[in-house]
């Protein structure tokens, strides 16, 4: 047994050392998400945003402090498990990276996020929403996407204040996310003074939602939020409309994809959903070309941000002339930055100052902006962007 | 190699193969720590699956009784630390006395699991204990309503790391002029447990108490002629298996700093009964093995497959964590095809199992 | 009430689907006592072949019957073969080992097939084409669809069909004097190996038909759908008494309409607020109409399990009875 322990170590250092091979002059970026499990899709998509920022940096051929400088994508693969998240935050501390850009789950992000400030690495997530991760106090930790405390409020007061509902039915998949927003939207519409059922609540993996739609039909609401992914989101209205339900079915940005058409075919009409920050398809049109082009699909959700966060970092190191994260942290902190996602800058804690939040709707299998919401004010789409 | 271990012809050379291995489980982590201090971690995560397998064979591999729910005690431990040292309540107990409680509240939920499978026969039992599982997972990820105890699938942050007087072990320290980094630290507490564990379980296996859960194993019902309280052995077992998965749990707790339910799926289970079964059903030394090979295997499968694929394809074109799982099915299946005692099998159940396959 | 009728109907689509599945755990378990923990990727299998060839051929204009029946004709060969493969290369060596390593085998061929199939056809959750159209019926305040009543009639026909095949056909003796005891069949000249063989394949073409029914039904298949389903199949099968074909039908439904009614009611009748002595005790929680539930719909899949914990201690024969072997 212990003899099989130190083979396996030795294998295990002769494996990475020649896996270490490379320079040393190479700046390491590193990326978080999970490549594989069920969202695999959805990391897939933030690695290549990453990707593409670095491989554009490359070719910009930046120097930093007079010499050339190349960029490397250390991507990793958390699986959205905190165990793997934080032995994976060791592994990129080890190789000493520059930055990180990444995790995508919040429930892997928070867990690893003192990994990363114990060694002065900054971090900057394009996807975690939920609050608690820059509550913290960490310096180094920061993220351009909208948090949950922000994205639940826009979307029920959204709802609130458009459709009215007298009567609202919370639902979520208790997971992390799905709990989370749905406790932020269900805060939001009781202190709008609207009546909010008991809420119900699934799985993630749930695809029979018939037991708990048959009981809300009984109650009558007007409206329904879902907290969860589009997986469960699209079979839940899909079974709600088979039952009869005409209320307004409500989403946030877990749920805010075109798979949802997909998954619920015509039942999807008319939904509302929420997404923190701009629309895929209000971000940069150069940012959507070069994707394109190199990856052969349009991106999915958070590309634009993973882009962006790559782009920040390069950018603050660009400004403190410096990979080094002591020298680059400061101007990070303070940086303004025109990414694909519009203007970016940090507050005190690390989230992204006046976070937009986009609503949209699904027409015609298609989903369909109709409004941003920007610091507490609702502006229609149509007048966004002029 | 046997002699090694042959403790009454060659003592000396077996006290010389002992000191050898103690210095180089003593030196371990700062070797491990020049490739990269995650590989120390990887290190404590394997030795906390040792430990929970060594819990779940004294209920498979002792006893005789399939547990595909082991995980619910693991759990369990690991909930009870965090209660009792976050800012949940905010109770902050030290962990020399937390550690005895969730291993109690682990035994007690052991005897709870236990008691309605008495009557069950072996495949039952099996499925009866992964419904526990389970049922105790989706509990824990569902009591944030109506009165927010666990915090449901948020899960549970800032969990105190051990500490007494001011020697707190996940801050990096200097002694005597070496190093000592959180997980350094850990993994020494780790390898003390281990030794414990190691030794109560090796005194367990020749005491009364194990001799009556291999009769209770091998025949229950004339196990219960000779007088054995087959009930109360069986409940014993469930409860000192779940106790060791219990401590092991509160250890998890307080190294990663944060769980959630997600961490205690039927996967987890399933990969612990693997190792027992793999390693050998009843030897602890070879439930060990299979627990270190088990866990290591994944990580050097991450660290190498993705590299290599890069090299061989320029993509990757299976991830290494389907390789893994693969790999770990088709292992599964091929030792209870090829050597169902396993990789290191206790003697009774060499021939056992061979009586078996030549009837 | 009008709900109540509705979680109902829900319940008996719902339970419609795990008899089936439970058909091919009870047939096998009956056989020759093997918890055939794949099974449930053998559904999975069947429904993704199934997508596979309709979302191929959604386009091509054809009646959407014969899309679903192109569909299941090639779901069904699939994993007939792999139920074949399964039998031969992964439990015929193992069937005189003690009760453990069958068991180990079944969860290690689990494993296996669950990620093949996500390396066939990715992780991503794979949409039913939109090909039929769904129909609405209304009875009594309660909803229908087309779907579900096919889904229903499909599940009848299959346990009149398999009741036939056991009680009516040379082959069905064979099953049931091998699942008696298989030493003397094979004595009185039934070819056991034929036999087990047999009944694995004809519960993986079961299989597959379920995963087809789930597939439409619910519109979304994923590699991940096989596990849940298969162990609540499994507790219904037990409660119905394992072995026992008309157990399995009657478990399946049973457990179907005891989770949907659970669901919709658990939350109401654990509501501690409705018990007017308790709310006083609960103060502020239940003032202005609020909700102090105990146990919401959260609790679901629970069910499933409870209720097969409870069978195995109270009953553990099944409703039906059981019907295995002498295999001590």
């Amino acid at each position: 047994m212990r003899y099989s322990k130190l083979a396996l170590v030795c294998i295990a250092a002769a494996a990475a050392l020649a896996g270490c091979s490379k320079q040393s002059s190479d700046i390491k970026i590193g990326h978080v998400g999970p490549i594989t499990g069920g969202i695999a899709h959805l990391g897939k998509d933030n690695e290549n945003g990453a990707r593409l920022a670095i491989e554009q940096a490359n070719e910009a051929k930046i120097k930093l402090g007079g010499k050339e400088v190349k960029f490397v994508l250390l991507a990793e693969d958390d699986q959205a498990d905190p165990k793997v998240g934080t032995t994976v935050a060791q592994k990129l501390v080890d190789a000493k990276v520059a930055g990180v850009v990444g995790h995508l789950n919040s429930g892997t992000s928070i867990p690893a996020s003192p990994l990363y400030n114990g060694a002065g690495i900054p971090v900057i997530s394009g996807s975690a929403t939920n609050p608690k991760l820059t509550e913290q106090g960490y310096k180094t930790q920061f993220r351009v996407v909208g948090r949950d405390d922000q994205q639940g409020p826009a979307i029920a007061s959204y709802l609130a204040n458009y459709n009215k509902p007298k009567t609202v039915a919370v639902i979520d998949d208790a997971t992390a996310y799905g709990e989370g927003i749905a406790n932020e939207v269900e805060k939001t519409l009781k202190a709008a003074g609207i009546a909010v059922l008991p809420r119900e609540k699934g799985t993630d993996k749930t695809t029979d939602w018939k037991a708990v739609l048959t009981k809300l039909k009984g109650r009558n609401p007007d409206a329904i939020f879902f907290g969860g992914m589009d997986a469960t989101g699209g079979p839940l209205m899909k079974q709600g409309r088979e039952l009869g339900i005409s209320a307004v079915f409500a989403f946030g940005d877990g749920a805010c994809t075109e798979e949802m058409a997909k998954l619920a075919g015509l039942a999807a009409e008319g939904l509302l959903c929420s997404q923190a920050g701009i629309p895929v398809a209000a971000a940069d049109k150069s940012f959507l070309e070069a994707y394109k082009k190199k990856f052969n699909v349009d991106p999915i959700l958070y590309a634009p941000f993973t882009y962006d966060s790559a782009n920040l970092l390069i950018a603050a190191m660009k400004k403190a002339d410096s990979p080094d994260p002591a020298k680059y942290l400061p101007e990070l902190a303070k940086i303004t930055y025109k990414g694909a996602t519009g203007e970016i800058s940090f507050d005190a804690k690390g989230d992204r100052k006046d976070a937009e939040m986009t609503i949209f709707t699904m027409q015609g299998g298609k989903i369909v902006p109709l409004a941003v919401i920007k610091g507490g004010k609702t502006i229609p789409f149509a007048d966004f962007g002029k | 190699m046997n002699a090694l271990f042959d403790t009454r012809n060659n003592p000396k050379l077996v006290w010389a193969g002992v000191a050898v291995a103690a210095l180089a489980l003593l030196v371990l982590p700062f070797a491990l720590a020049q490739v990269g201090t995650s590989w120390v971690r990887i290190t404590n995560y394997a030795i906390l699956y040792v430990l929970l397998a060594l819990g779940l064979n004294i209920v498979v591999g002792f006893a005789g009784l399939l547990d595909l729910g082991y995980v619910a005690f693991y759990a369990v431990g690991a909930y009870t630390y965090a209660l009792l040292a976050s800012p949940q309540f905010g109770l902050h107990l030290p962990f020399w006395a937390i550690l005895p409680i969730g291993a109690m509240v682990a035994a007690f939920f052991g005897v709870l699991l236990g008691a309605p499978t008495l009557k069950l026969r072996g495949d039952y039992l099996a499925i009866v204990t992964l419904g526990f599982g389970e049922i105790v997972r989706i509990f824990l990820n569902n009591l944030s309503r109506p009165v927010n105890i666990t915090n449901g699938p948020q899960g549970m942050a800032h969990i105190d790391p051990f500490s007494f007087g001011g020697f707190d072990f996940s801050k990096p320290e200097m002694l005597l002029g070496i190093a000592f980094s959180g997980p350094i630290k850990y993994y020494y507490l780790l390898l003390a447990l281990m030794v414990l564990i190691l030794v109560v379980n090796v005194r367990l296996q020749n005491s009364r108490i194990g001799r009556a859960w291999e009769a209770v194993r091998e025949d229950e019902t004339a196990a219960r002629a000779m007088g054995i309280n087959t009930t109360h052995m069986k409940l014993l077992a469930f409860a000192m298996g779940a106790s060791f998965g219990g401590v092991a749990g509160g250890m998890f707790s307080a190294i990663q700093g944060f769980i959630s339910p997600e961490s205690f799926v039927l996967v987890e289970s399933i990969m612990v009964v693997a190792m027992v079964v793999l390693g050998g059903m009843g030897n602890i030394w070879g439930v060990v093995l299979g627990a270190v090979l088990l866990s290591f295997v994944p990580e050097i499968l991450r660290w190498t497959v993705q590299p290599l694929q890069e090299a061989l394809f320029g993509r990757m074109l299976v991830e290494p964590e389907v390789i893994r799982m693969l790999i770990f099915g088709l292992a599964l299946v091929l030792i209870m095809l090829y050597r169902p005692a396993g990789l290191l099998p206790s003697a009774v159940r060499k021939r056992e199992l061979a009586d078996e396959r030549a009837a | 009430m009008d709900i109540f009728l509705q979680q109902v109907v829900n319940g008996l689509t719902l339970g419609s689907v795990y008899a089936v599945v439970a058909l091919g755990y009870t047939m096998v378990y009956g056989i020759i006592q093997l918890i055939n923990f794949a099974h449930g990727e053998v559904v999975m299998i069947g429904a993704m072949v199934a997508f596979s060839v309709i979302t191929s051929l959604a386009a091509a204009g054809m009646p959407p019957l014969v899309v679903v029946m192109l569909g299941v004709s090639c779901a069904v060969p699939v994993c007939m073969a792999v139920g074949y493969a399964m039998e031969r290369l992964a439990y015929r060596p193992l069937r005189r080992a003690p009760r453990l390593a069958p068991l180990i085998t079944a969860i290690g061929v689990s494993i296996i097939l669950q990620h093949l199939a996500l390396l066939v056809w990715t992780r991503n959750v794979i949409a039913f084409p939109q090909i039929i159209r769904i129909e609405i019926y209304t009875f009594a305040g309660a909803t229908v669809t087309n779907v579900q009543l096919a889904i229903i009639a499909l599940c009848v026909a299959i346990m009149a069909g398999l009741a036939f095949l056991v009680y009516r056909t040379r082959l069905g003796t064979a099953m049931r004097a091998t699942a008696q005891n298989p030493q003397i069949a094979g004595l009185m000249g039934v070819d056991v190996n034929r036999v087990i063989a047999a009944t694995f394949v004809i519960g993986a073409g079961l299989g597959a038909v379920a995963g087809v029914m789930v597939g439409t039904y619910y519109g979304v298949a994923q590699y991940t759908m096989g596990s849940v389903l298969g162990l609540k199949a499994f507790s219904a099968a037990v409660l119905g008494g394992i072995g026992n074909i008309p157990g399995a039908m009657l478990g399946g439904v049973l457990l179907g309409v005891v989770e949907a009614l659970g669901a919709g009611y658990i939350g109401d009748l654990t509501d501690l607020c409705r018990y007017g002595w308790l709310a006083s005790l609960l103060g502020e929680h239940c003032a202005g109409g609020g909700h102090f539930i105990l146990f919401g719909s959260n609790y679901q899949d629970v069910f499933a399990f409870v209720v097969l914990i409870l069978v195995l201690v109270f009953r553990p024969s099944g409703l039906l009875g059981e019907r295995v072997g002498d295999r001590a």
